[in-house]
């Protein structure tokens, strides 16, 4: 579909092949360091950003533009590790362009920060995360089940969950 | 349009024990306003509303799951589950993303007959809000009138897809079919005679003093509320965002119509009710430029190893017997990658996040659908308003459970 073929990888080559991407020079000149990994594929920028430092990446990004966030959820990559990979989507209104931003977790006790202060309408998605995948998110204001009944076992889109259920 | 943008928020009896008159009422999941099995826990004080809080997934199939355990051709049927009043723009935005994963170069004429059924699906779409809409209000003539102009575009699917709603019409790399010869002919005679439609159900509801009293001035959203709760298509567009995926950021060709994108600055419910109408007559210009430009050729794609052959080819051909054998037995391997594709459906915007790992199966579909994010708006919408214009408001943000729950 998409006339767009180039495929730049890795952190260096996203550097060096659009500099003047605006949600990349924004996440620069906030913090650098905190962008780990990068890459260009389907005409979709991925930024993988440290997990301690999500929520204040979308703060810098919101501050550049990107002011409207459209979709999170998890990808549970078991048996690999680190096993969950979070996927946010932000949208800019004003550029048209939208990014994704990647946090990867480790399998024990995954947590991240909650991003319902700097976006409240990811409450839903990020309880549907915790509930389907079991992530946490600290300073959630209403961290609950949302699909699955209040006492269920499990989490039902984790890998090693059966497509069939325990039954 | 009501001079005043703000909804009348009415003041809170202010005394010290009105924490304790306070009454929490249970609404739904079976109660006919709510369209579908949305519970909505409400906190009263006498009329006034002063918490709301949905409770969702009554209608959780785990339909994301399923995908997982499927061939990427088998999903198709259950993205028609999801919003199952807006079929074809779930197929739409399923096969664009794969595509999208695959590098398929999709023919004209395919693009083009996609944005005219995806049209259709979208006024099939808004005929059933502005019925059930009315309909909760008390106006019950225009449900019977929005669903006689239904049943001919239901006629019309049925026509190209064998099904009246799930019609899982698209495909990966392109139509299940080319269209029987006389249906252009018959979306024609449907479209000529639609917008005289709209002015009849204008007639009925524009100038219906009811109707104006209970849509002006409640529900009010304001354009920071929308964009902060992820409110999209309608709903953002009637609290003055100009935003519309299918101007801004073109898919499947619709970079090659014109049309206007309404939008109201107002941000209540008759602002939503005006959108709607005016977006009702934007499509029905769409299918008249999709009918009067539809380009020639093929249907399906180039590609013998993803598209199936034509029954024809497969009864005289061997290569392409033996595809056919091998998509349905084995599918077909789509690259690894990450993909996350957007569409402007008649909720809103949907998006398709598909995670593949190189294999027939897709490794994850995640399924981002407009009423789930626009649902948590609801609260903001109707705190301090009466109890009596919940109804209004949740017809007017126009959901659908099965895409909220998936």
């Amino acid at each position: 579909m998409t006339s767009e073929t180039k495929t730049l990888s890795g952190r260096q080559a996203v550097l060096e092949g659009m500099p003047d991407h605006p949600a990349l020079k924004a996440i620069l000149a906030w913090n650098a360091d905190a962008l780990t990994d990068a890459n260009f594929a389907y005409g979709e920028l991925t930024l993988t950003i440290d997990p301690e430092a999500i929520r204040a990446a979308c703060s810098a990004l919101q501050a550049a533009g990107y002011n409207f966030f459209e979709d999170m959820t998890a990808i549970d990559w078991f048996p690999t590790s680190p096993r969950f990979q979070l996927s946010y989507h932000i949208l800019s209104h004003k550029l048209l362009d939208r990014i994704r931003l990647r946090v990867m977790l480790g399998e024990a006790d995954p947590t991240v920060d909650s991003i319902t202060p700097v976006w409240p309408g990811a409450n839903f998605f990020e309880r549907e995360v915790f509930d389907l995948f079991g992530i946490r998110f600290d300073e959630h204001p209403d961290l609950r089940r949302i699909m699955m009944p209040d006492d269920w076992k499990g989490h039902p889109l984790r890998k090693d969950y059966p497509v069939e259920g325990y039954r | 349009m009501s001079e005043n943008p703000g909804a009348p928020v009415l003041e809170l009896p202010a005394s010290e024990n009105s924490v304790e008159r306070r009454m929490v009422l249970n609404m739904g999941p079976q109660h006919p306003a709510t369209h579908g099995v949305l519970r909505l826990v409400v906190e009263i004080e006498g009329e006034i509303i002063v918490s709301l809080r949905p409770e969702i997934g009554y209608l959780h199939t785990g339909i994301e799951k399923t995908c997982e355990a499927k061939f990427y051709q088998q999903v198709v049927p259950l993205t028609d589950r999801i919003n199952y009043l807006d079929p074809l723009s779930n197929n739409l935005c399923y096969c664009l993303a794969v595509e999208k994963l695959l590098g398929l170069e999709i023919p004209e004429r395919a693009q083009w007959i996609r944005v005219l059924f995806t049209e259709l699906s979208r006024l099939n779409s808004h005929l059933i809000w502005l019925g059930t809409h009315a309909m909760d209000i008390g106006a019950l003539t225009v449900f019977l009138y929005t669903f006689r102009e239904r049943e001919e575009i239901l006629r019309i699917f049925e026509a190209v897809a064998g099904q009246r709603m799930m019609t899982s019409y698209f495909r990966i790399g392109g139509l299940a079919m080319e269209p029987p010869l006389d249906l252009f002919d018959r979306i024609q005679a449907f479209i000529n005679t639609f917008p005289e439609k709209i002015d009849e159900y204008s007639n009925l509801l524009t100038g219906n003093p009811i109707f104006i009293n209970r849509l002006k001035g409640t529900g009010y959203l304001s354009a920071a509320d929308a964009i902060a709760f992820g409110v999209t298509g309608p709903p953002l567009r009637a609290s003055g965002v100009d935003i519309d995926l299918r101007r801004d950021m073109p898919y499947s060709s619709y970079e090659k119509f014109q049309f206007k994108v309404p939008t109201s600055t107002v941000g209540d419910n008759w602002a939503r009710y005006e959108v709607r109408l005016v977006e009702m007559r934007e499509s029905t210009k769409i299918i008249q430029q999709a009918l009067d430009g539809m380009p020639g050729g093929p249907v399906k794609a180039d590609a013998p190893k993803i598209v199936l052959p034509d029954r024809e080819k497969m009864k005289t051909q061997m290569e392409a017997l033996i595809h056919h054998f091998k998509i349905v037995t084995e599918g077909f391997d789509v690259p690894a990658g990450e993909v996350y594709q957007a569409i402007e459906c008649g909720h809103g915007q949907m998006g398709y996040h598909i995670v593949s790992d190189g294999t027939a199966k897709p490794y994850r579909v995640h399924m981002r659908y407009p009423s789930f994010a626009t649902l948590q708006a609801l609260e903001t919408m109707v705190k301090g308003g009466l109890i009596a214009d919940l109804v209004a408001v949740i017809g007017s943000i126009d959901i659908v459970l099965g895409e909220i729950d998936r």
